[in-house]
């Protein structure tokens, strides 16, 4: 029996449904843009249709920024196509594009107040007095604003200063509007908030969000799909549920979510199952997704949600191995362990349920780990 | 030494004592003047014989106030309207200096913002009289090419203008500059974004910003113009401004009416300062 | 969007080229050759070095130079030692409430006219003035003296003019000092002196020496001050031009000192940056 890469179906499968039931919005064609001889984004290419929620993710200094202006038409590409609504964007300035960009510092004019920063796009588009102020109206709304029209820029919160700051830019009703870290200012609290409204927003006026963030767990709360983006280069673009549970790139399985790292060679491979010997002592078998020669050296990452504490020893499919705990970090439903294998001082996290069956675990105990086959993640190492 | 460690008691007091006399010494001057504009005495000088405002309102013939006096009123005037292009011409181009240096790339910009700099450290004298050299050149040379007399290359009016100017603009970049600086370039791309063309964008968000600074820099510079005696100097013509004309004056023998005249100087151009801190104050 | 770019530049650009070329540069080339030039017998201009000969042979020329130049450097120290103490009272003395309304005070009678301020000190002191008024009527004196067109009172002039230029640069690098290297160096137990020259000293710098060169400038470029506080006696390079330019109306030996003058105050100038390893453009900001 067989199995096919699954991943490869799938692509095909989204491809094809995206060329033949919905309109791309955004096209991005192997775009390149280099600052002298640093390459900031390196042959990017992705398509976002209609309505959907599409976010780019990467740490800082990955090229998110530089990526979102091109597209916004205040930085001109090196190479590559970019393409809004089947028109090509080569050549056209950015106060003629039907894009908008809201700001990783939100820049609403300090010199105005809500309503005349929201207006002023449709100012400069010369519609009228009347239309204008209805619109406006409509818009704050919408954001949950209404009356706010007179205030200062400096009169109001985080979180408010942020819905005007979208106002701004869905009042003109572009094909996609670009976010750029919208939630970065906003404190930790207000950012939870925030994420729920936006994305409820976004689903509520269906205009395409192109939406920029390094924090995963925004990421994967609010979108379609997500682009995992490092050093220029995008990794993989996927559904969230695909990035974490399938990641293509040991960058992609330490960066989205928590991932316990092991490097260990193959002993054997047959029926895409592979023996791996650790370098921290413990034999692992894991199902695998390319076939693998014997000594090749891989990189194996296990969730810390794979991890069983004790598990039944009925169960023989399981890897098992002995680790002693280092300490406990409590965070709810979040808690963990913190341990390290018999022989090894490597780190490892495992994941603590919150069932108050384990609350006997103490520091310098040791303690069976047992983990399935199947949710093993291994890259053979370049 | 400073407010937060423990002093000697002599200290603060020769301290204290030294910022007085200072004071002082900076004030003595314009009371004393100001003081003997309401003396009723034929000279600016003590004893004390009355008061009286005669030397603002009377039209004797033994004794004509600041307000009957055509002479000095006229200069006044001339000095408005010198003062009144001056600052304009500043703002404008010491606007488009501030947006040159701070926002455009071109080759030789050091090289340029450097002789920006020079006025600052030209005597005022030096440049009066090369621009008046250079003036009288061009008006030769097209008197004798092509037959025509341009009057703005005689000394007068555009010519003492153009002088101030020429300084005076300096400083207006340098104060626009410092501001245009402290300016969030993506403001102009969210405008941009929103739509906006590069006009649009300076004109509703940059100038926008730089307003109050403009118009600090424009009051300074018009100050500067009232006041300014040495470049003005060697590019007057028949139309003394102020201080020409007052120091015509007190080389020849003072009479109060100067005293009047520095009266109103002292105390118009103190609101117009004032006004200028405190909408400055009130910026930041 | 590039073609924008051109034209945004060709907008900012024009005016400031016109502005700094036939305002500054050509005006100051002019200056150049005109100093050249002179008339010969047949009252044709032919070009010649005699403007410059004439400063060097002819002692009251070139005594005046070296007179101005000394007393302007004196006028600069002087300028500079009355201001320092002040500026520091105003930043690091008095208490902060009282601050805001020193600095108006402070900065407010530089906004009237050098000339009302020449012509007040002039009431003061001259033979008939307030000063000697009082002195008489207070029986220190008998019979009232001239303390008008003295050097002495020329100088007391021109640090009055040009106090404003020194004592404001001092007052915002003072301000930016932080109060608690002061606290440390007390703490470690420096005086007052060690204070003053390795700490207060050398962190004003910057302001001391942006003040010590418009203060320079303009009192070696003033022409108003010394000519009525010095009076005839007041023997100031400016007036030989303005001699040259408007009694004698000798055009190229006025440009001749003109351009003495601007050398002179651009070696000052920039030996002042160099011995204090500044530079222009820093000053001024
Ligand atoms: N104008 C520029 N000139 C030169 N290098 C630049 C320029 N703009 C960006 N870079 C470089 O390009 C890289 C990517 O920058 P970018 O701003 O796109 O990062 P980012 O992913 O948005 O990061 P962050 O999450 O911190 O905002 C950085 O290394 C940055 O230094
Ligand atoms: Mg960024």
């Amino acid at each position: 029996m067989l199995r096919k890469p699954p991943l490869f179906s799938q692509d095909v499968k989204q491809r094809l449904a995206i060329r033949f039931f919905m309109q791309i919005d955004l096209s991005v064609q192997e775009v390149t843009k280099k600052f002298n001889e640093f390459i900031a984004v390196d042959n990017v290419s992705f398509e976002v249709p209609d309505g959907s929620f599409f976010s780019i993710l990467g740490p800082s200094g990955c090229g998110k920024t530089t990526l979102l202006r091109m597209i916004a038409g205040l930085t001109e590409p090196t190479e590559g196509k970019i393409e809004i609504r089947g028109k090509s964007m080569l050549g056209i300035p950015p106060n003629k594009r039907p894009v908008n960009l809201i700001f990783q510092q939100l820049a609403l004019f300090p010199m105005m107040n809500v309503e005349e920063n929201i207006a002023f796009g449709l100012r400069r588009r010369g519609e009228g007095k009347v239309d204008i102020k209805k619109k406006v109206e409509a818009i704050l709304e919408r954001v949950d604003l209404a009356g706010f029209g007179d205030k200062k820029i400096d009169q109001l919160s985080g979180g408010q200063k942020q819905r005007v700051a979208i106002a701004r830019c869905l009042v003109l009703e572009p094909a996609v509007l670009l976010l750029d870290e919208p939630l970065g200012a906003l404190d930790l609290k207000l950012r939870e908030q925030m994420k729920v409204e936006l994305k409820m927003l976004q689903a509520k006026v269906g205009t395409t969000f192109v939406y920029i963030t390094h924090d995963q767990s925004e990421a994967l709360v609010m979108s379609d799909h997500v682009a995992v983006m490092n050093q220029g280069v995008f990794e993989q673009i996927d559904t969230p549920q695909n990035l974490y549970n399938r990641p293509e790139t040991p960058f992609v399985a330490q960066f989205v979510g928590d991932n316990n790292a092991w490097s260990g060679r193959i002993r054997q491979c047959n029926d895409m199952t592979a023996e791996i010997e650790t370098a921290e002592g413990p034999i692992f078998h894991t199902k695998v997704r390319e076939s693998l020669q014997p000594g090749d050296e891989v990189d194996l990452f296990l969730r810390p949600e794979a991890m069983l504490i004790l598990p039944d020893p009925s169960l023989s499919e399981l890897n098992r191995f002995h680790i002693i705990v280092k300490d406990i970090l409590f965070d709810g439903a979040n808690s963990r362990l913190l341990a390290h294998p018999l022989d090894a001082d490597t780190e490892l996290l495992i994941a603590l349920p919150q069932t108050r069956q384990y609350d006997y675990i103490q520091k310098n105990d040791k303690i069976e780990i047992g983990w399935d086959q199947q949710s093993g993640i291994c890259f053979r190492r370049s | 030494m400073i407010r937060t460690l423990p002093t000697s008691k002599t200290y603060n007091r020769c301290f204290k004592f030294y910022v007085v006399l200072y004071f002082t010494f900076l004030f003595a001057p314009l009371l004393v003047t100001c003081i003997l504009a309401f003396n009723d005495s034929q000279f600016p000088s003590l004893p004390w014989k009355g008061f009286t405002v005669e030397w603002f309102t009377a039209d004797l013939t033994e004794r004509v106030g600041i307000f009957h006096d055509q002479i000095n009123l006229d200069s006044i005037w001339v000095s408005f309207r010198v003062a009144f292009f001056v600052t304009l011409l500043s703002m404008i181009v010491g606007t488009c200096g501030a947006f040159l240096f701070e926002q455009e790339d071109f080759r030789y910009k050091q090289l340029l913002y450097f002789l920006m700099l020079c006025p600052l450290v030209i005597p005022g004298v030096i440049l009066g009289i090369s621009i008046l050299l250079f003036s009288n050149t061009l008006g030769t040379y097209f008197e004798t090419n092509w037959n025509i007399d341009v009057d703005l290359f005689r000394p007068g009016f555009w010519l003492v203008v153009l002088g101030q100017f020429s300084f005076i603009a300096t400083l207006v970049t340098l104060v626009v500059s410092a501001r245009l600086r402290k300016f969030d370039r993506t403001l102009e791309e969210a405008a941009l974004n929103l739509g906006a063309n590069r006009l649009e964008v300076i004109w509703f968000i940059t100038l926008k910003f730089l307003r109050p600074a403009i118009i600090g820099a424009g009051a300074v510079a018009f100050l500067m113009s009232f006041e300014n005696f040495n470049t003005t100097l060697f590019l007057v013509g028949y139309q003394a401004t102020l201080p020409i004309n007052l120091y015509l004056q007190v080389r020849d023998g003072s009479t109060p009416v100067i005293n009047a005249i520095s009266f109103l100087l002292i105390v118009g151009t103190s609101m117009v300062a004032l006004a200028n801190l405190y909408f400055s104050r009130k910026e930041t | 969007m590039k073609n924008q770019k051109r034209w945004g530049l060709f907008f900012f650009l024009s005016p400031v080229l016109l502005w700094l070329f036939l305002l500054i540069v050509l005006p100051h080339i002019d200056l150049l050759a005109m100093s050249f030039r002179i008339e010969n017998d047949d009252g044709q201009m032919v070009w010649s070095l005699s403007n410059y000969l004439n400063f060097f042979e002819e002692p009251i020329y070139w005594l005046t130079f070296v007179r101005t130049a000394i007393f302007s450097i004196l006028v600069t120290f002087l300028t500079f030692v009355i201001a320092l103490p002040v500026a520091f009272y105003i930043t690091k003395v008095v208490a902060p409430k009282f601050q805001g309304f020193l600095l108006v005070l402070l900065l407010l009678p530089f906004w009237v006219s050098e000339l009302v301020r020449v012509y007040g000190w002039m009431i003061l002191l001259r033979e008939s003035g307030v000063i000697n008024h009082f002195l008489i009527k207070l029986g220190l004196l008998n019979q009232p003296i001239e303390m008008l067109y003295k050097d002495a009172t020329m100088i007391l002039g021109l640090v009055y003019t040009s106090m404003l230029f020194m004592v404001v640069p001092i007052t915002s690098v003072l301000d930016s000092l932080d109060n608690s290297l002061i606290e440390a160096a007390y703490d470690l137990g420096a005086n007052m002196w060690t204070i003053l020259f390795k700490i207060i000293i050398p962190h004003a710098t910057p302001g001391i020496v942006s003040g010590s060169i418009v203060v320079f400038m303009l009192t070696l470029g003033n022409y108003l001050t010394p000519n009525l506080m010095g009076g005839k006696n007041s023997l100031w390079f400016t007036e030989q031009i303005y001699n040259q330019f408007i009694a004698s109306f000798n055009w190229n030996q006025g440009s001749a000192f003109g351009f003495l003058l601007l050398v002179l105050s651009s070696i000052v100038v920039w030996l002042g940056l160099k011995l204090t390893r500044q530079n222009l453009r820093k000053v001024v900001q």
